[in-house]
Parts: C-alpha cells; structure tokens; sequence
C-alpha cells in the first residue's frame, strides 16, 4: 500500500500539468527558508553580518556664528578596520549637512534620498526648505520603516530662514532638536571634550578647534574611531569644509614627543 | 567575542642572522575602549630568552610571575639559564595543566638564541601545543594582517638593523588595519653581544 501525500504538497503543483515551462509560471515565486527554530533571530544575525556597522564618532553644535559638524573617517567590520577614509559628513544640499552612523548604506541612501526631496521641495515652493522640515521628512520616513532593521543614527544641520538649525534623529524614530549633539560609539568621549570647552559666544576658529579635539581624544581612546577628522562650518552663506587632519599626525601635534636626554653616560675607566 | 580579543594585542617575532627580534604593540583596553597606551606585553626571562604573552592581559601577568618563579627556581638548582626550547617546554607544561578546567586565555611567542648562538623562535596555543617556525611567529588580535605583513617583508638571514625595520613596518602596517591593538610599538632586538630595545612612535587611533 502506498501513502496518498499529494495533500502534503503545496498548491500549485496540484493544479499544474508536469510541463516544466507553465509549471514554473504558475508557481507563486518563494525563497528557500533557513534551517532554524529560531526564525527571527536568524534574520537579525543574517542582517548584522551583512551590515558593515561602523565604529563611529560624528558631532555638531551649535554657536553664535552658525553650526559646526565634525567627524571621523574609520570604518570597520568587528575588529577589522575596512577603511580610513569615509566621508561621513553628508552634503545635502549648499545650506545642509547630515553626518553619518550606523549602517553606512542606510544613511547614505536616505541622506540621498532626503536632498531629492528637499530638492523638489524647494521647485515647488520657490524657497529653500527649513532644517525642521527637512529632518521632520527624514524622520518620517525612517519611522514608517522602524522595527525593520534599518541602523541610521545622524544629525541635520544647516542655515535657513530662522537662522542655524541642528536635529538629531534616529532609526527608532526619535527627532530631538538641540545645540549640541554627539552620535557613535565614540561619542561619549567626544562629548567629554565638547561639553567642557562649549560656550555660545566662541569665534568660528575657536568653534573649529573645539570640534577638531573632541573628534581626535574620541578617536584616541575609542578603538572604533580614526583616519582623518573632518571640520565643516555652516554659517548664512551655506556650508565650507574648514579641515581634514590625519588623527596620526594630530596626536603628535597635541602631544610633541620630547626627546629624553641621557642622565648619565658610560665612561672608560682611566688606567688604576 | 571572544575573550582572547578583550583586551587586544599584537605580537610578533622574526628571526635574523645570529639574531632574533620581538615585537608588540602597547595597547590595553577593554573591547573597543583604549585604557592604557604603555602596556608591556614582552618580558625578559634572562639576556638571550624573552617571551610575549597575546591574549587577556590578567592570564598574561600571572603566568608570566609563574614561568619567572619557575625559572628562578632552575637557576638554582642548576646553576645556569634555561635554553630557550627547555623554557618552550616549560611553558607548554604549564599551560597543558590547565587543559581540563579552564586554561590561561594566552598565545605565547617565546624567541631566544641557544647554544651557540643559534635563534630559537615559537608560539603555541592557550594550552601548549608548540609551533616551532624557521623564520618567523605571529599572535593576537592583529595575527591576520601580522601574517600578511611578514609573508611579503621577511627576508631569510637579516643583520640586526634590517632586521628591526623589517619587524617595525610590519607591525606598524599591521596593527593599522586592527582596532583593538596598535597605540605604538615595543621593539627587541637581540643579538649574541646586547639587546636594543626601542620604543616605536605610531598611529594613535
């Protein structure tokens, strides 16, 4: 006796005559499932391994001339430095800056995505769009996406009508607006230096170099942050890069190594 | 992670013509955050044996204060310094001791010159299978790109000087591509007559 399993197979076999042509046709097209009791944490492991997640450090702030944006430039896949040398600050458009962390398609897609509609927003009603509606856009649609695994955490900064602007937001969903923000995994340093040395009234030179130290002592100590800390300034005429300095170089600028002088030297003894 | 790479270390040793250098980089952290940039890593046991010791610096320290109380120990019973591959044995044993419940989370390199001056270099496994090797040793979190680096630098039969730029760009270049070790380099090298020993300046992210 043999069993009858056809009810065990999937529909459209059923119905399909064995030609190989129509039969492939009128299957519903599916892929193949992992092997696992565990589906879910499957495809975040899967997600993960395929995302190069950066170590990162990126802040902004902002002061009585404008809106300074720095970053660093490393980005590596668990232990494995990929490169040093990404360009994490995003330019928008003239008068727009985001910075980047996390997953590093994510954000340059969306960044991408969000000058297209700031682009088109700015055909349709004649005027620049404000730093609230651009980050507002991109927070939108990073929200109708949450839960799906997208990794973007990044800062809008920018000058528009009302003046400078700078908004943080995030994959979960969050839009915070603020003067001073640092994302990444080296951040908590950054905002060591950034918080100690921030005042509203500093000059753009000295804004610059507040960023430049908070980006390079973040690099020191966090081992996923490195390469080249980028320096951009947004001020009522749009943005300009101020700098781009090796943190190798930098250090030993911050640091010069003093040559140590010989306390005492050898001799030959002179005859008994 | 693995707790090998908790604290993160580059190790790595060549061998020269009548000589032998060992190298490390200085860094000591915990995961990705840098706590310490002037950590040693390589020990001298006597003028011509040293031995770094890759992998969780606690494992490190305590194995290194018990390989130099056991050293001591044979210095006077025998009255003489261990030859570098009786200390690889020593080494071995004492790691394999603790094969069953829990072993030192380390990958030795010991590098030495033995009876006339011949150089001795090898690396083992957290518990103790030696790997002797003709030109040169690699451990740590950096041993990929340490392996690539020395694979295309190394030249057999090097004097002491081309011997430590050799040791130095490899790994230097190495610990760049590496973010858990680098912060600088420590740098032996050790001929039948004196040990130089030189502190590199390096990439400090």
């Amino acid at each position: 006796m043999k069993l009858d399993t056809t009810g065990l197979e999937s529909f459209p076999t059923l119905l399909a005559p064995q030609n190989d042509v129509v039969g492939d046709l009128s299957a519903a097209p599916s892929f193949d499932l992992p092997n696992s009791n565990d589906f879910d944490g499957f495809l975040k492991e899967a997600i993960q391994m395929v995302k190069p997640a950066k170590g990162t450090t990126t802040l902004a702030f902002i002061f009585k001339e404008g809106v300074m944006v720095a970053a660093d430039s490393r980005a590596s896949m668990g232990g494995y430095i990929s490169s040093q040398s990404v360009k994490k600050i995003i330019e928008i458009n003239p008068y727009m800056l985001g910075t980047m962390a996390g997953g590093a398609a994510d954000c340059q897609f969306w960044h991408r995505n969000l000058g297209i509609k700031c682009r088109l927003h700015e055909l349709a009603n004649k005027r620049r769009i404000s730093v609230t509606g651009a980050s507002k856009l991109l927070a939108n649609i990073l929200y109708s996406y949450r839960g799906m695994g997208l990794s973007v955490g990044t800062m809008i900064a920018g000058w528009d009508e009302t003046g400078p602007g700078l908004y943080y937001v995030d994959s979960e969903g969050g839009r915070l607006k603020g003067t001073r923000f640092s994302v990444g995994s080296g951040s908590p340093y950054a905002y060591g230096v950034l918080d100690s040395g921030y005042r509203y009234d500093l000059s753009v030179e000295e804004a610059a170099e507040l960023a430049r130290r908070a980006i390079y002592h973040a690099t020191f100590r966090d081992g996923a942050s490195g390469g080249v800390a980028s320096v951009y300034y947004v001020g009522p005429n749009g943005w300009k890069k101020l700098s781009g300095d090796d943190v190798g170089e930098l250090h030993y600028h911050y640091y010069p190594v003093t040559p140590s002088t010989v306390e005492q030297e050898m001799v030959e003894a002179t005859g008994a | 992670m693995s707790i090998f790479e908790y604290n993160g270390s580059a190790l790595v040793a060549m061998v020269g013509k009548n000589c032998f250098a060992i190298a490390s980089d200085r860094r000591l952290g915990v995961q990705l955050q840098t706590i310490a940039t002037d950590f040693q890593r390589i020990s001298k046991i006597h003028d011509k044996l040293f031995i770094g010791l890759s992998g969780l610096a606690t494992d490190a320290q305590t194995l290194y204060q018990r390989l130099v109380f056991r050293h001591k120990l044979y210095q006077l019973r025998e009255e003489r310094d261990m030859k570098p591959e009786t200390f690889a044995s020593l080494v071995s044993a004492i790691l394999y001791e603790k094969r069953q419940f829990g072993p030192y989370f380390c990958q030795p390199v010991i590098a030495g010159l033995g009876d006339d001056d011949k150089p001795f270099i090898c690396t083992m496994d957290s518990i103790g299978a030696k790997e002797l090797a003709k030109d040169f040793v690699v451990a740590g979190t950096a041993s990929e790109s340490l392996y690539g680096a020395c694979e295309s630098m190394f030249k057999p039969d090097m004097e002491p000087e081309e011997l430590f730029e050799t040791i130095s760009q490899a790994l230097l270049s190495s610990v760049d591509r590496d973010c858990l070790s680098g912060w600088g380099g420590h740098v032996y090298v050790v001929t039948p007559i004196e040990v130089k020993e030189r502190i590199l300046k390096g990439r400090m992210d």
